[in-house]
């Protein structure tokens, strides 16, 4: 019989309870036993970026990250970017607007390290979204289109932290 | 991925003591373990959780040395200000790295001991022979593809490149691993594979890197990392150099200076010849070349006809000059 251990983790703010083998990632407690299937299952090696999701506000890789080491952390995953009303993160928007997909398999992944990549102060020009991006791969070769909306919503949300201070 | 019991330690002395058991592995960052346990290569029966032991992320830097907690972010490192201004080579190599998400979950101290790249090593499925994993078994890359294994310091038992852009800087600039109880300098801590490729390090069971430790110098302060690779990005290196560089008052007569060569060899892979022939001489375009040219003494390059790897031996000496030019403002 397998081992089982009880966690309890704190995923968009609400506490799950969930008993799972220790070797469960993050990536398939998220999927399998929450039914949270936003976050996208790539490569499961740390190679494509599809599974990137927050932890105490940081990207990381769901993939390669155990459920069990996240308990006591913040998780956001793509289902707690919006707005309680439904309201889109710029970030989304921004994506939809300039069009930044194609079969969307890579896109939850890719709007959740730009959100993070925007908040580290990494998408101050073309060649360094592309750099602090580079972790987030898309098959459809969506690129050009996710730098456009990687670098409108920065703007839009620097101008908005701009309104804020003044 | 077969499953493992889980546990975290609260101090260095409760994991030190966990990770005597049987089948125990310590998981800092967990990108190198859980990625090998997937492969099938590392296979913990127990998992000793040390990323929450308190205190052992710290960076502190003073006018000496610079101390790096073995829990440090690879990302905290990168974008440490102190860091970036008295060892820019160690920072690049840092940023050079993974992707802003591995950046962000690996540590200093799980950084040094991640394991090689060779393909053949990361699919026992497939290749039952590999010296490293299974010892006296063989080694598949001989004869196989070995476009990224190493030209520098292999044995007729394994050619596997170790792959890590950190341990190369570090190298360069005499830092020195910090054991608990005894210091390793960072050559001394790598071993090259020689009759017993297993060994990749002087650690032993229940051991635990605390952190590592920089001297200072003005050649650290005048550094740069320089990673040649197949793609842009989130690639690792076809061949790099961590340089630093001290000149003379007179602006040209070379004081000291520091190289270390990445992706190339199967340790973090100091080129003191490039040194010895560079200091007190004049920094010029003629006396650089040939100096990078001897980074390559010794190096054996495997047949072309298997996907070889011989255009490292042409690579690595243009990146090494090309990086001490950057630095001696003749580029
Ligand atoms: C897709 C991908 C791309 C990558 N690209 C690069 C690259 O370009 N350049 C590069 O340098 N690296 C690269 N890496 C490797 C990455 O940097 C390492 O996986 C990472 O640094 C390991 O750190 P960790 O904290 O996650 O280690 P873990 O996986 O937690 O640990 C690694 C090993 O070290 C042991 N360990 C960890 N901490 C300690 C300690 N304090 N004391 C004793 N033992 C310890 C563990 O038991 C384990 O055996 C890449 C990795 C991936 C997956
Ligand atoms: S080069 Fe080393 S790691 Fe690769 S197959 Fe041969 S023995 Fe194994
Ligand atoms: S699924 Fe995690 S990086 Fe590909
Ligand atoms: S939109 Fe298809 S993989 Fe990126």
């Amino acid at each position: 019989m397998a081992r089982t251990i009880h966690l309890d983790l704190d995923i968009n703010g609400k506490t799950h309870g969930l008993d799972v083998e220790p070797r469960v990632t993050l990536l398939d407690a998220l999927r399998e036993h929450l039914a949270l299937t936003g976050t996208k299952k790539g490569c499961d090696q740390g190679q494509c970026g599809a599974c990137t999701c927050h932890v105490d506000g940081e990207r990381v890789l769901s993939c390669l990250t155990l459920a069990a080491q996240v308990e006591g952390r913040q998780v956001t995953t793509i289902e707690g970017i919006a707005g309680d009303d439904g309201t889109l993160h710029v970030v989304q928007r921004a994506f939809l607007e300039h069009d930044a997909f194609q079969c969307g398999y890579c896109t939850p992944g890719q709007i959740m390290s730009a959100v993070a990549c925007i908040r580290e102060g990494h998408a101050g020009s073309d060649a360094e979204i592309r750099e602090y991006m580079s972790g987030n791969l898309c098959r459809c070769g969506a690129y050009i289109s996710i730098v456009a909306a990687v670098r409108d919503a920065a703007a839009t949300l620097g101008a908005g932290q701009k309104a804020e201070a003044a | 991925m077969r499953d493992f019991s889980y546990s975290r330690a609260s101090s260095i002395e409760e994991a030190r003591k966990a990770a005597l058991q049987a089948g125990a592995m310590m998981l800092a960052g967990g990108t190198t373990l859980l990625d090998l346990a997937k492969c099938g290569v590392g296979e913990p029966d127990q998992v000793i959780d040390i990323s929450h032991i308190i205190g052992l992320d710290a960076i502190s830097i003073d006018e000496r040395a610079a101390t790096i907690g073995a829990l440090a972010k690879m990302s905290a490192v990168a974008d440490h200000p102190a860091v970036l201004a008295a060892f820019p080579a160690v920072a690049q190599s840092l940023s050079l790295a993974a992707s802003q998400q591995l950046r962000n979950m690996a540590t200093i101290g799980g950084n040094l001991l991640q394991r090689t790249r060779c393909p053949y090593f990361r699919d026992p499925a497939t290749f039952a022979a590999c010296n490293k994993r299974e010892p006296g078994s063989g080694c598949s890359a001989l004869g196989g593809v070995t476009r990224n294994h190493a030209v520098l310091g292999t044995s007729e038992h394994c050619i596997a490149t170790y792959p890590g852009d950190l341990a190369t800087a570090l190298v360069a600039f005499d830092a020195v691993v910090d054991l608990g109880g005894r210091s390793v300098s960072v050559e001394d801590f790598f071993l090259a594979p020689g009759d017993t490729p297993d060994r990749e390090t002087v650690i032993t069971p229940g051991e635990m890197i605390v952190g590592v430790s920089l001297p200072t110098s003005a050649a650290a302060r005048n550094s740069t990392y320089l990673k040649v690779r197949d793609r842009q990005s989130y690639e690792f290196a076809a061949a790099s150099a961590a340089v630093g560089l001290e000149l003379e008052a007179d602006g040209k007569t070379v004081r000291d200076v520091r190289v270390a060569l990445g992706g190339v060899a199967t340790k973090p892979w100091r080129a003191r010849e490039v040194e010895q022939a560079l200091i007190g001489k004049a920094l010029t375009d003629e006396t650089v070349t040939a100096a990078a040219r001897l980074s390559m003494n010794g190096a054996v390059a495997q047949p072309a006809s298997s996907g070889g790897n011989h255009y490292k031996i042409e690579l690595a000496p243009r990146v090494v000059a090309r990086a001490l030019r950057t630095l001696g403002g003749l580029a």
